[in-house]
């Protein structure tokens, strides 16, 4: 299976990249190569075969509730591209 | 200072034949004079360094003083250290000045180690090379015109010329390994879940562990000592007893059976590096080790699954680069929409690019099972392989990577054959399983690295392993040409 | 045209805990923008979750308290999409297996009881705030609410009217409240509400396209918005419209819904687990531990109402309306006071005094003390049902005047020695002797008439039912 151009676009939109229409040959290029070796995996049959996301078998530990986190806005804000007033600026979000 | 290993610089610093602070002077002296041409630190700051090494021969005077302290040791520039600029290699956080320290950092810290500088790495850790930097690229101190390897490359460099005694490095699929296979050091990936990933800043959560990168087994024993531990900030910290990891490292490696899979013997290999394996396997024989052929059948699925995993991991991890809280934003934009694509346009080198919108595809409605479910049930297939394995052996052995360190350029253009570098390393990140990277011959001048990968928890094993090894061979004594 | 409405609620519900989901950072309320927002709350490179107990623990109270299956092994995902208010840009939250499982809330609908069919119930994290206009064209991220514990609770598709959207959320309301894991507070979003709604004509089985009406947070809001949205819907498609499937927000100020603007295309959120953190395992002990702990459910505590204090059913619910109301009730109780008139009373003149000035049973101007001691007089028949609601209206102005002491002032003291309501009586008898005959003759109407003679011949005061019984006895000689 191969990686077309639209849907390069859509994931492309959805990860809030640009890609360029002059860029978009390269794009295509590079990552029909990268789907071709993971195609490799459909050679396998995993029907019965429980996923693994974890490579160690444990269980989530749990935080008591204990506030231990101090205020580090003055540190935050000034770490940041644009704040103003106390907050991030961006630029107008549209609901 | 040069040529002592972490054991004999800790004894030395505590017989007082020196300071800390005239080691760290040293160690920054040839970072001046050898960075320019190797590049393998992003960040050096001298003032912040030699304030360390004051503390720590303060530390040493009073007689508090535990094996690392005063020791420089090179940060690869993943770890956030308060304070510090931490860019993980990447334009998006060029300028990001670091809040808090990591875990491993913070370790470090406590031992009374001294930072001796954040060193280079591939963008976002994703890369075999050192080349997607955007910092530039790092030379082999071997052979100038040929990658350090990656993604732990600047580290590599600054070890393989002793610009600093040891350094630090993470391994997602192989950035620990292949670069010491290829600098000629000792290098070690800890079982997933041993060092804390708190403050590492993430590539691929379920695959990412940071390990040491030092001269031989023994100083990289001594790393892990500082570097492993129960974190609770960390989810997936394993809460089990700290090891002490020097002690085993002189065991009788008699009767210990070594496991060679074939699949690590086929085609990919270059035929000179198979040689100096099968040398290897040979001294392990006269030391009295057994030889068993096993079998990793689902091997050659490794690669496959590893760029679906770990891309889509990576896609959802690097969201958080978006140009409002901290880091690069981009200079012009129209609206919030046109700030976020020129942001992570511009932020993103190629390679963090391709893997974000891959990852994003794996992930997206109507692929999901196809990709993302099938790695994951692929990586059972793998983990189960060594499982099996490990019922019929103690250690396994191979090849670190499949060749000897290329030339710069060579692969850029052919992310395919860049990533079959990992060929042999990435199956254990898959597994969680300690693995690491030993000298073991050269090929014309360029190093080779040994791969010894041992079961779950078991790093005292593969360390005892090299170790003896050591003990019995030079490889990893010997220095590149030039670095005196 | 006759058409069903059909509706489902997501509720979110913020847990009551000190810190937030995943982080130990504080979640206080009201505080300057960013103040409460630590290192994993503005996802800095390399922080990780860490899961908060207490929100598992308020998870599986939730799941007890509904009868719902406790997942021993449940997941947590990612929810990806990009917004300046989600740090990390995603959402840590709870996909393929939620914490708690299909479970049930029952409702009251007139003198039926509804089953209300939870599907799920699952933990995430909340978001941090945009606002508007801070600077000229631009918008400014508060992060202090990011991160803060919330349990989303869906039901399925079970309720059919605006008025049966309002009494689930209202019952849920109670319900979270009076297992002590929702603070409740509507007004600062503690208990917000997506309001799925879609209408479809009587006569087929095959649902419409929904619209899901996002974030409301009172009860008001959730009756206006359905109300206009469900004739915004049958209006369009008896136009021969068709409906979109759309999220869309109501504006309490027009009393109209309309669509978001800027979740433009179709999100794809790219769900998968969350690799930062692992499966976590709920085992029967910890249930088991969990369950000794939670308090008598609303629903239970109204059966035993009616069973063991007498109550009507009407009453009971009333009671058990709200952990507050059963609070005052209980108190009342304790103090000593009769259950079914503390009941009428809470339900009666306190309610409508309460309604009328819009405030809580909690903070009422006459605590139960009061209130019990004022009932106690009734029941030891010092006062009648009318002089205690005069004493109720000037307890309600100044709380700190004793009972006793308000019946003495006004003499408002019911005579119940029989001695003194003897010599009435024969007063009364011998003055209306006409009526006594009458009486006598078989005319039961007379009898009222006799005793309302006395009670004026006692300015009011002569305890009635004393009253009755005394000229019941003397008629029958």
């Amino acid at each position: 299976m191969s990686i077309k151009k639209e849907e390069i676009k859509k994931i492309a939109h959805l990860a809030r990249i640009k890609v360029s229409q002059e860029e978009l040959d390269q794009v295509e290029k590079k990552l029909d190569g990268i789907m071709t070796l993971i195609e490799k995996m459909q050679e396998v049959n995993t029907e019965s075969i429980e996923p693994m996301s974890h490579a160690l078998d444990i269980d989530q530990p749990l935080r008591e509730d204990k506030v231990t986190e101090k205020d580090i806005r003055d540190k935050s804000l000034s770490l940041a591209p644009h704040a103003d007033k106390d907050l991030f600026i961006v630029p107008q979000v549209i609901e | 200072m040069l040529n002592l290993s972490l054991k004999e610089l800790s004894l030395a610093l505590g017989s007082k034949k020196f300071t800390s602070v005239e080691l760290t002077q040293f160690f920054l002296n040839r970072i001046k004079k050898f960075n320019s041409s190797l590049n393998a630190f992003i960040t050096i700051d001298e003032e912040k360094s030699l304030a360390m090494a004051k503390k720590s021969d303060q530390l040493i005077q009073s007689g508090s003083k535990s094996c690392l302290t005063g020791i420089p040791i090179a940060q690869k520039d993943i770890f956030c250290a308060d304070g510090w600029k931490t860019t993980c290699g990447s334009k998006m956080l060029e300028n990001f000045i670091a809040p808090y320290n990591s875990t491993v950092i913070k370790k470090f810290n406590e031992s009374g180690a001294v930072n001796i500088g954040k060193t280079n790495m591939d963008e976002f850790a994703m890369g075999s090379s050192n080349e997607t930097s955007y910092f530039g690229t790092v030379k082999n101190p071997w052979n100038h015109d040929c990658v350090p390897g990656g993604s732990s490359g600047g580290s590599a460099a600054a070890v393989a010329a002793r610009l600093a005694p040891a350094a630090t490095g993470t391994d997602t699929g192989g950035s620990i390994r292949q670069p010491a296979s290829l600098c000629g050091f000792t290098g070690l990936k800890p079982t997933y879940g041993l060092v804390s990933r708190y403050g590492m800043i993430a590539f691929a959560s379920s695959l990412d562990q940071a390990g040491p990168m030092a001269i031989s087994a023994e100083d990289c024993a001594l790393m892990l000592e500082v570097m492993t531990g129960y974190d609770n900030k960390d989810s997936t910290s394993i809460n089990r007893k700290k090891q002490n990891y020097t002690n085993c490292l002189d065991e009788k490696i008699e009767g210990v059976r070594i496991g060679v899979p074939k699949e690590f013997f086929e085609d990919t290999l270059n035929p000179d590096v198979q040689k100096v394996v099968q040398e290897a396997l040979t001294q392990y024989e006269k030391l009295g080790a057994k030889i068993i052929n096993i079998s990793l059948p689902n091997n050659f699925l490794a690669i496959p699954a590893y760029y679906v995993i770990a891309p889509a991991e990576a896609s959802s991890n690097l969201s958080r680069y978006d140009g409002v809280r901290y880091g690069y934003r981009t200079k012009e934009y129209d609206d919030l929409m046109d700030m976020y694509f020129k942001t992570r346009q511009e932020g993103f080198g190629d390679e963090v690019k391709r893997r974000i919108l891959i990852g994003t595809y794996v992930l997206s409605a109507g692929y999901f099972d196809a990709y993302y479910l099938k790695a994951q049930k692929i990586r059972r297939l793998i983990a189960n392989d060594f499982k099996h394995a490990y019922e019929k052996c103690d250690v396994i052995l191979g090849p670190s990577a499949p060749s000897v360190a290329f030339n710069s350029g060579e692969k850029q253009e052919d992310p395919l054959a860049m990533y079959m570098q990992d060929i042999f390393t990435i199956s254990t990140n898959l597994a969680g399983l300690p693995a690491m990277s030993v000298p073991a011959g050269f090929i014309k001048d360029l190093p080779v690295g040994l791969q010894l990968i041992g079961n779950h928890f078991e790093e005292s094993k593969i360390l005892n392993m090299a170790h003896v090894y050591q003990q019995n061979t030079d490889w990893h004594l010997h220095k590149p040409k030039g670095i005196d | 045209m006759n058409w069903d409405i059909v509706i489902g609620i997501e509720t979110h519900v913020q847990l009551k805990t000190n810190t937030k989901q995943f982080s130990g950072a504080p979640v206080e309320f009201g505080k300057e923008p960013n103040s409460q927002a630590c290192l994993v709350s503005m996802a800095y490179p390399g922080v990780l979750p860490v899961l908060n107990k207490e929100s598992v623990n308020s998870a599986i109270r939730f799941g007890l308290s509904i009868e719902a299956e406790i997942a021993s092994r449940s997941i947590f995902a990612r929810k990806n999409y990009f917004y300046p208010d989600l740090p990390k840009g995603y959402q840590i939250s709870q996909f393929e297996l939620p914490i708690v499982g299909k479970g049930k809330l029952s409702i009251d609908i007139g003198d039926d009881l509804k089953e209300v069919r939870i599907l799920r119930a699952h933990l995430e994290e909340d978001a941090g705030k945009s606002s508007h206009g801070v600077i000229e064209g631009k918008s400014g991220i508060d992060l202090n609410r990011a991160g803060t514990p919330l349990l989303e609770i869906v039901t399925e598709p079970d309720m059919s009217s605006a008025e049966e959207a309002v009494t689930y959320a209202k019952k849920l309301h109670n319900l979270v409240q009076w297992i002590g894991i929702c603070d409740g507070n509507m007004q600062e979003g503690s208990f917000r509400c997506d309001v799925n709604v879609s209408v479809k004509k009587k006569d087929t089985d095959v649902l419409g396209t929904r619209r899901e009406i996002k974030n409301l947070n009172s009860f008001r809001f959730i009756k206006q918005a359905i109300d206009y949205e469900v004739n915004w819907q049958i209006e369009r498609l008896e136009d021969g419209g068709e409906i979109e499937q759309a999220t869309i927000l109501f504006d309490p100020e027009s009393g109209e819904t309309r669509s978001m603007r800027s979740k433009e295309e179709a999100n794809d959120y790219r769900y998968f687990p969350d690799p930062d953190l692992l499966p976590l395992i709920i085992s029967d002990e910890d249930i088991k531990k969990i369950k000794k702990l939670m308090p008598e459910l609303p629903e239970e505590m109204k059966l035993r109402f009616e069973k063991d204090l007498g109550l009507s059913a009407y009453d009971a619910e009333g009671i058990t309306s709200s952990l507050d109301v059963t609070q005052y009730f209980l108190s009342l109780i304790d103090l000593g006071v009769n259950p079914k008139l503390s009941a009428n009373w809470i339900l009666g003149n306190l309610f409508s005094k309460l309604k009328e000035k819009d405030i809580g049973i909690e903070n009422s101007p006459i605590p139960p003390k009061k209130l019990s001691s004022l009932i106690s007089r009734i029941q030891d028949k010092t006062i009648s049902n009318n002089a205690a609601k005069q004493i109720f209206e000037i307890l309600w102005e100044d709380s700190d005047k004793e009972v006793d002491l308000i019946i003495d002032e006004l003499g408002l003291k019911q005579i119940s020695d029989s001695n003194k309501i003897d010599e009435i009586v024969d007063e009364v008898m011998k003055t209306n002797s006409a009526m006594v005959e009458e009486f006598k003759s078989g005319k039961d109407k007379a009898f009222n008439a006799l005793i309302g003679q006395v009670m004026k011949a006692s300015k009011g005061k002569a305890n009635p039912s004393q009253v009755a019984s005394i000229l019941k006895e003397k008629l029958s000689k």
